[in-house]
């Protein structure tokens, strides 16, 4: 290896460390030919059980069956690898095969020629994957990663804590939705557990209102020209206000995590309030945040988010997200094979038995064996559109703000009106 | 001094004076072959130090001046705009005055009681270290570990310090008091004075044990109450130690992170965010690196110009040696 000091060098040595960086560029040898000896370096964040060993089995066996490719994997917790990312790519060297939500930050990672186009290797087998959850990897027409996971956010709600304040049915409407909380509210229960530390939750009631209002259209067409100050998304912001003024949530809910023992998932798995907003992880997160590491098993419920009065969008439109992988620029040829294996209907079988896992291949939903997440499938299999998480589908800096914008609403500093320019502002300058 | 000037005096010294000889001279003079063992033996250090010192402060700098997501390489430069941003922020803006809070309230609120404890425990009572060790004890754990234990202990629900304020019938905390924009800086200030007050107790302990007891003595005999001894006699002397342990305090309360980040994350609506946690949040949650860059660079500047003065104009008398100064006597 030949080292000329240019700016990428020198940006390579800090960000990643002298030793760091020297590993990394004599590590990837790129090569055509997938029957030559090759290396995969892979970085996942599924650093605890129970997928850990699962992906640790199917990377062995890819081993064994191919003698010339080594899969080296990296374990990360999220917030490490978000960093370690960034210094990697600095450094000009991404790893072969990274964690990827798609969206915005891919499409950054896409702008800065880090990710690899796999359009081509992937099209015989990618039509067995759920086409929702490969919507946010592909960018202008082309896929930049494969995701393994897929889930939709919705209500989940405590059964008995509904029939204690006499509800029958889980509401439709946004109306009987405000009319069900108040309820709730008279029984003396804490209608929402909401975690209000980590704002990502609090997004996704004003993104579900607006998708209801202003339809899926009108989330991709600010994303385009980065205006949120239109009559869509100040009524989601006018309605969201209506709830907050209800006051719904436990207390203390703007000092609350989402995961904590004292948390939003734990508020719901140890029956301290009636529902919550949240993706298809919930059943599993309430049940070990709870005290009783149960959770609520089959007093637990789901419904859709409702529909409101007069909106453009459908009830079976879908706001959601997955986990996926990226392929960096430098990947060796047996990357996307690899890929392709780890996506094979058995693999995705073992991946879906865990629990931890909404698979995107269809024919291996028949493993889920949660009857709650088994809803969130089918629903999701039936969907009629989808969106990604705002935070996730927008650039990262329109995403945050998005969070803090609908954090300070429903915290009552700003309003409707000034946060929906707030937002714009952010869209506008990135 | 540069090596030539060395060499020169040295031969301009030979030609007018007899040369001093013996060890004494050669340390005064330090000669070139002694200069070259003094390089090779610090150089690991110094290689170690610009590597991972200077460099990413140079680094951090040149990113500053870009419009940059950290994907790639940094090429769109904006020159000063980074920094005229942070000014216009009412976030950062916000983070200065809340450091400032945090500051005063340091040097008012959290030293004298370190102070006075530090007397306390200084007078002999039976089982002094005991409390000594007590006192110190929150110390010795890590900022996350207290951030976490804090977490536990106010938390709004089945928290200890709930449970106790129910017991006795007052509902003080209102179960809420990092969920309330109103109190979550105060809250915060408790739990970073729980951790860091034994630290400048222990501190001015050891200051106080250097005071010779001839002093307090002599100022008894001389008819001081306690308070005048403490006034006139402990406190004077216990200058340096104060000195500096103001100074940790000041550049510990601009650098700030863990345990906010842990306990409160800033929130809620940045009521508790301090500069360190603006700059994480746009580096690693928005990916406007330049701009964190210029946040982390601003408060370099601030701890580089406060440690410069502060030395100068503050530390001065303790590091010329002299124990304290009474006007201009000495």
């Amino acid at each position: 290896m030949t080292a000329h000091l240019s700016r990428r060098t020198l940006l390579g040595l800090a960000g990643a460390g002298a030793g760091a960086y020297l590993l990394s560029a004599c590590g990837s040898d790129e090569s055509a030919d997938p029957n030559a000896p090759q290396t995969i370096n892979w970085w996942h964040i599924q650093n605890t059980e129970p997928m850990l060993p699962v992906w640790a089995a199917i990377a062995k066996e890819y081993e064994s069956a191919h003698t010339n490719v080594k899969v080296v994997i990296q374990p990360l917790e999220n917030e490490a690898f978000k960093a370690k990312l960034t210094t990697a790519t600095q450094a000009g060297s991404p790893p072969d095969l990274f964690q990827s939500w798609g969206g915005g930050v891919l499409k950054q990672q896409v702008d800065a020629g880090l990710v690899k186009d796999i359009t081509a290797d992937v099209q015989p087998w990618i039509g067995s994957l759920l086409p929702a959850s490969v919507q946010p990897f592909t960018i202008d027409g082309k896929i930049y990663g494969v995701p393994f996971d897929v889930g939709m956010v919705g209500f989940w709600y405590n059964k008995d804590l509904f029939a204690k304040a006499g509800i029958t049915a889980p509401p439709t409407t946004w109306a009987e939705l405000l009319t069900t909380v108040s309820k709730i509210k008279a029984a003396g229960i804490v209608p929402i557990a909401l975690a209000g530390k980590d704002k990502w939750p609090g997004h996704f009631y004003w993104a579900y209102l607006a998708m209801r209002i202003g339809g899926l259209g009108a989330l991709q067409q600010a994303a385009v020209d980065g205006n949120f100050d239109t009559p869509d998304f100040i009524a989601a912001g006018q309605r969201l206000k209506e709830l907050v003024d209800l006051q719904p949530f436990q207390k203390g809910f703007l000092g609350a995590e989402y995961g904590s023992p004292d948390g939003q998932a734990a508020t719901m798995g140890n029956g301290g309030a009636a529902m919550e907003l949240m993706g298809q992880w919930a059943p599993s997160v309430q049940a070990s945040a709870s005290t009783s590491k149960k959770g609520l098993g089959d007093k637990l419920g789901y419904f859709a988010f409702p529909a409101v009065d007069g909106g453009k969008g459908s009830v079976a439109e879908a706001f959601g997200g997955g986990n996926g992988f990226a392929v960096g620029k430098n990947a060796p040829a047996a990357t996307t094979d690899f890929l392709k294996t780890l996506l094979d209907v058995a693999n995705q079988r073992k991946s879906a038995a865990t629990g931890a896992v909404l698979p995107t291949v269809k024919d291996a939903a028949d493993a889920i064996k949660d009857p709650n997440s088994k809803t969130v499938a089918s629903s999701l299999a039936a969907a009629t559109g989808f969106q990604l998480y705002l935070d996730q589908a927008y650039p990262p800096a329109v995403g945050q703000q998005v969070n803090d914008s609908v954090a300070e609403l429903i915290a009552g500093t700003k309003k409707a009106e000034d946060i929906v320019k707030d937002i714009t502002t952010v869209a506008k300058s990135q | 001094m540069t090596q030539s000037t060395v060499i020169r005096k040295d031969t301009g010294s030979r030609a007018a004076v007899p040369a001093p000889r013996g060890r004494a001279a050669a340390r005064r003079r330090g000669r070139p072959r002694q200069l070259g063992a003094i390089v090779l033996f610090l150089l690991p250090a110094l290689v170690l130090f610009l590597l991972l010192v200077i460099a990413p402060i140079l680094l951090a700098g040149y990113a500053s001046a870009f419009k940059w997501n950290g994907f790639g390489l940094p090429e769109n430069y904006v020159g000063l705009d980074n920094f005229t941003r942070a000014f216009q922020d009412p976030t950062f803006l916000g983070d200065l005055s809340r450091t400032g809070i945090l500051i005063g309230l340091s040097l008012v609120v959290q030293l004298p009681v370190s102070l006075g404890l530090a007397m306390l425990l200084n007078q002999p009572l039976k089982g002094r270290s005991g409390y000594r060790l007590i006192f110190f004890a929150p110390y010795v754990l890590s900022e996350v570990t207290t951030a976490v234990l804090f977490t536990l202990v106010l938390s709004p629900n089945r928290g200890l310090g709930q449970q106790i304020s129910e017991w006795l019938g007052i509902d003080a905390l209102n179960g809420a008091v990092f969920a309330d924009p109103s109190t979550v800086l105060y809250a915060l200030f408790l739990v970073i004075s729980w951790k860091y007050f034994g630290f400048h107790m222990i501190l001015y302990l050891a200051g106080r044990q250097g005071i010779p007891r001839e002093l307090t003595e002599a100022a008894t005999t001389d008819g001081a109450s306690a308070w005048q001894v403490f006034r006139h006699v402990t406190l004077p002397l216990l200058g340096p130690t104060i000195r500096i342990s103001v100074f940790l305090s000041v550049i510990g309360s601009i650098q700030l992170f863990d345990m906010v980040w842990v306990l409160t994350g800033g929130g809620p609506i940045h009521a508790s965010e301090t500069m360190a946690v603006t700059m994480y949040q746009f580096g690693f949650r928005r990916f406007e690196v330049g701009y964190a860059s210029a946040i982390s660079i601003i408060m370099f500047l601030l701890s580089l110009i406060f440690a410069l003065f502060y030395q100068r104009y503050v530390l001065r008398r303790d590091t010329e040696g002299a124990l304290t100064t009474m006007g201009d006597q000495r």
